[in-house]
């Protein structure tokens, strides 16, 4: 690992701990739906507002998920975790509790690895653990009084814990990004930001390099990566503030607001609760058995990094592209499709990484958005290979491929060499034809014929250009050289 | 037929089988019978409810359809939610509490066919040996009015006691179903934790309630207890998934080489004379009948009142969390903020038994006290249960006495919360394993007051328990007795 990146002499440390919400359809406990954006109350039943005698019971495709979590990020999977209460009142927690995992929790250790520019990182979990979600308090609408609303209570939650592994806020945000593709690729959660599905919180503390960890203050509920990056950055300036001016840091819960840009403090540790955790009686422990994960294990789509692994193994691709067509599935699938076209992975995953992205990002387009189809680069890709157009002259055919209104025609390989025909950027690999430009241009430039027979080799590029430009660009520029120096040898 | 309260369960589902009496009559005779609210069993009553049930039993008999159980009369215990009477859990805080639904107890005793009479008093969130801490007054003995008719389930078994009806349904967490029998001459048994549903239930421990039926006899009991149980996996994870029993199965047969357990534990000290020689006499009316008894080691017995008195309040304190005002129940009137609020609302509509073992249990969870408190608890619960496993590798059925006393007199401890907790202590080690216990009356002690005797079987042997207890009251009556007055 290259050395931490300090901020005015001081070293950044970060852990995460993010809420994601686990796209089962039910709650976690209970039968009511977990759909988003419903009048209040109306998807909280009989269990979820605690009516007296009511009971949790465990809902089985928040457990497997659960299980596809830790099999992503190379997990423990505890085979008996333990449900426990976290007590504490408060009007959105509607039995005055929260079952959570405390002792033993569903997933222990585990990585996440990602690049960060060149430079690859990984972060180590804690744990990942099985809870439900509260409630809300609406604080608005109601004059003197709080409305709560119980749509979200019992929600379940995968709580992913990271050691204090990251040095930078970007570094955090990178970790938060692949995280995030993570739980989508497999689907666990729909990793909508906006709507709270994918929930981070940040445990910020600064040190000088080599000293024990300083005092940490977490930022809570940072639900956009850009929020995330000001956060933290205010954050670490302020503690760094605070330090230098001779005050300790402390251990406080606190909150962004990003109109201001500040983090400003909720609670200090002094006022924090003691929640009086116990196994939860109403729960045998979770018993996960080994025929279980394998089911789970066998059901799963191929991860991302083992799909980027295979990337490097099957197409020789570096690391760093395996990785970055691996961002998405709709991404990887976009590569192997262009890949197997073509026939040539490497150019593929050059164009998907350079000029498909830049047109992506251009247009604010998704993967799955394109104008061009994978088997279009394909075949363009193909054309390439074979010499049919340069690459300068691809990227022509590939604009005009673009912006094309979508026909029926839309998509079909065929376009491709048929706007070469059109647009008459097939190369000239004909040698002969190529020979009667190079003398006119040898002829009409004696000057600079001179100047390289006398040892000048720049003079060489007086003659390549316009020999391209006589062959309207079509000229294999490698031919046209080879050609060039055997004519003046 | 004025003598149909004192049919029994089984008497009642032939009559009304064959017609000989329908299951409106039977109703209206319990009915009259619980004007007046006497001992002040009932927390609710409808006889609009009750008649319409009866009307639908009725008609399911006429058209061949009835449950096994049709039209017999059953209360239940106010622990137990009900769509169609109130539940208070004998607490003000849910005072006119209205369930939207049934517990699964209540509803399976209704899907066999039973006609609901209403709520039986007990005492507040099942906490307590006497039913004194009912927050809707003291429930009385049958057999002497000055006297209290044990706890929780004190309504319960003072109803049955004075045959204002034929059954009931009782909980037990530390001894609730088993010693309200004992003191009221009746029967009652507590299943292996897991058989019974606790959906529906008001929680109060929940690694240690249980719900079960009482009743006058143990023929009464198997017929009850074979319709409640069962699994009810998605609804309650405790639940066990065993398939259901016939609990009357065996009833009939004979206690030929059965060894009966004798804890010495037991018999020692606290054991009063007059109870003891009760218990003594039923032992050896059992051996009469077949049973031979093996001298056993309980020796963790008197731990169990500790760790009973740490688990159970730790888990009350959480559970009882929800009743705080913001979403059903009592709310205080006056509060400036959120905290009082909460203070305000709990403080009012809690007594002063629900709040001590509030303070216990939340004392006992407490950072810095777990360890010492719960987690100690928790591992001596174990060793309790591993030193019933080595007494069951000796013998069949445990017996001995439900309670150190007979009934003592109203207000005797309700001062005195520590003589209360002293005086469970025969029933909570079965409590704390999870085992089946049940009660049965054997006689009467030095007052007149009912003895009850307590069976304690291994994990799923309620019928061999209510087997002894069946083949012991086909030969001595003292379940038949009824206290001056009912019969």
């Amino acid at each position: 690992m290259s050395a931490a990146k300090l901020v005015h002499g001081y070293e950044v440390v970060i852990g995460f701990e993010t809420h994601t919400q686990l796209s089962t359809k039910s709650k976690i406990f209970s039968r009511a739906s977990t759909a988003f954006g419903a009048e209040p109350n109306t998807q909280a039943c009989a269990v979820d507002l605690a009516l007296p005698g009511t009971l949790p019971v465990m809902n089985k495709g928040a457990v497997e998920r659960a299980i596809e979590l830790g099999l992503a990020l190379g997990s423990h999977i505890a085979e008996r975790s333990v449900f426990a209460r976290k007590n504490y009142f408060y009007p959105d927690l509607p039995k005055g509790y929260q079952i959570s995992q405390f002792e033993i929790p569903v997933v222990q250790g585990g990585e996440v690895s990602f690049f960060l520019g060149d430079e690859k990182k990984t972060v180590r979990l804690v744990r990942a653990h099985l809870e439900e979600d509260a409630g809300k308090s609406l604080h608005e609408d109601f004059i003197g009084q709080s409305g709560i609303d119980l749509n979200r209570a019992g929600t379940p939650l995968l709580e992913i814990v990271t050691e204090p592994d990251m040095r930078s806020s970007e570094e955090a945000v990178a970790y938060a990004k692949e995280l995030h593709k993570i739980v989508t690729w497999i689907g666990i959660c729909d990793g909508n930001m906006q709507e709270g599905s994918f929930r981070c919180d940040a445990n910020v503390s600064v040190r000088k390099p080599g000293a024990s960890l300083g005092t940490r203050r977490e930022i809570k509920n940072l639900n956009s990566f850009k929020f995330m990056q000001q956060a933290i950055d205010y954050e670490v300036r302020w503690q760094i503030e605070q330090i230098e001016d001779g005050r300790a840091i402390q251990q406080a819960t606190v909150l962004f607001n990003p109109d201001t840009g500040e983090t400003r403090a909720m609670r200090t540790k002094e006022d924090a609760a003691d929640y009086r955790y116990f196994p939860d009686p109403d729960l045998p422990p979770l018993v996960i058995s080994r025929e279980w994960v394998e089911r789970v294990r066998s059901e799963m789509a191929e991860l991302p990094r083992v799909m980027a692994q295979r990337f490097v193994s099957q197409y020789g691709l570096p690391e760093y592209d395996a990785m970055t067509l691996t961002q998405s599935k709709a991404m990887a699938a976009y590569f192997e499709e262009t890949a197997k076209a073509c026939g040539q992975a490497k150019l593929a995953s050059n164009w998907i990484m350079g000029e498909l992205s830049r047109r992506m990002n251009a247009d604010d387009l998704g993967i799955d958005q394109l104008p061009v189809k994978a088997a279009q680069l394909g075949a363009l890709i193909r054309r390439i290979a074979d010499n049919t157009i340069s690459n300068n002259a691809a990227k022509h055919v590939f604009d005009a491929l673009w912006p094309l209104e979508m026909t029926t025609a839309s998509g079909a390989p065929s376009m491709v060499d048929d706007l070469i025909d059109s647009m008459g950027l097939k190369q000239m690999n004909d040698a002969g034809a190529l020979e009667v430009i190079i003398d006119e241009v040898l002829a009409a430039n004696p000057k600079n014929v001179e100047e390289f027979k006398a040892g000048n080799t720049k003079a060489l590029n007086g003659l390549v250009g316009p020999i391209m430009k006589a062959s309207k660009g079509k000229a294999n520029p490698a031919q046209v050289n080879a050609l060039l120096l055997k004519k003046l040898g | 037929m004025t003598d149909l309260h004192n049919k029994s369960v089984a008497q009642l589902a032939a009559m009304l089988k064959n017609k000989e009496v329908s299951a409106v009559e039977v109703a209206t005779r319990f009915l009259a019978r619980m004007g007046g609210n006497p001992h002040n069993a009932f927390l609710d009553i409808s006889s609009e409810v009750t008649l319409a049930q009866a009307q639908a039993s009725d008609a399911k008999i006429a058209k061949g359809t009835a449950g096994p159980l049709e039209g017999v009369p059953i209360a239940h215990k106010d622990i137990f939610v009900t769509k169609d009477f109130a539940t208070t859990a004998g607490s003000k805080i849910l005072k006119d509490y209205r369930s939207p639904f049934d517990a699964t107890v209540v509803s399976r005793l209704r899907d066999a066919g039973m006609v609901t009479l209403g709520k039986l008093n007990c005492d507040e969130f099942a906490m307590g040996s006497a039913n004194e801490n009912s927050a809707y007054g003291a429930v009385t003995n049958p057999w002497d009015t000055t006297r209290i008719p044990g706890g929780s389930s004190g309504g319960s078994a003072a109803a049955v006691a004075a045959r204002l009806t034929p059954a009931v349904t009782g909980t037990d967490t530390g001894g609730s179903i088993r010693q309200p029998a004992a003191f009221c001459g009746i029967t009652g048994i507590k299943p292996t934790y897991g058989r019974a549903s606790r959906y529906g239930m008001v929680a109060f421990a929940s690694s240690l309630d249980q719900a079960g039926p009482m009743a006058r006899s143990a023929e009464d009991c198997a017929l009850l207890l074979s319709a409640m149980c069962g699994p009810d996996l998605d609804r309650d994870s405790t639940s066990l998934n065993v398939a259901n029993e016939d609990f009357s199965r065996t009833l009939t047969q004979a206690l030929q080489g059965l060894r009966i357990g004798i804890p010495n534990e037991f018999f020692g000290e606290g054991l009063a004379s007059d109870v003891r020689s009760a218990i003594d006499t039923a032992l050896e009316q059992l051996q009469t009948l077949g049973a031979t008894l093996v001298p056993i080691a309980l020796p963790r017995t008197e731990l169990s009142i500790p760790v009973y008195y740490i688990i159970a309040p730790a888990e009350a304190s959480s559970n009882l969390s929800r009743f705080d005002g913001v979403k059903f129940g009592h709310r205080a009137k006056d509060f400036s903020d959120l905290a009082g609020m909460y203070e305000k609302t709990r403080s009012q509509a809690f007594g002063e038994e629900v709040k001590r073992r509030i303070m216990i249990g939340s004392y006992v969870l407490s950072h810095g006290y777990y360890d010492a408190y719960y987690l100690q608890a928790q591992k001596i619960r174990r060793m309790i249960a591993d030193d019933f496993q080595q007494a069951f590798s000796q013998c069949d059925v445990i017996a001995g006495p439900v309670a150190p006393t007979t009934a003592w007199k109203l207000g005797d401890k309700s001062d005195d919360p520590l003589a209360n907790y002293l005086a469970d202590i025969f029933t909570l080690p079965a409590s704390l394993a999870g085992l089946p216990g049940m009660s049965l009356p054997v006689g009467f002690g030095a007052s007149g007051m009912p003895v009850g005797m307590q069976l304690i079987g291994n994990y799923l042997q309620e019928a061999r328990l209510l087997n002894v207890a069946h083949q012991y009251q086909l030969h001595i009556g003292h379940h038949t007795q009824a206290p001056g007055g009912a019969a």
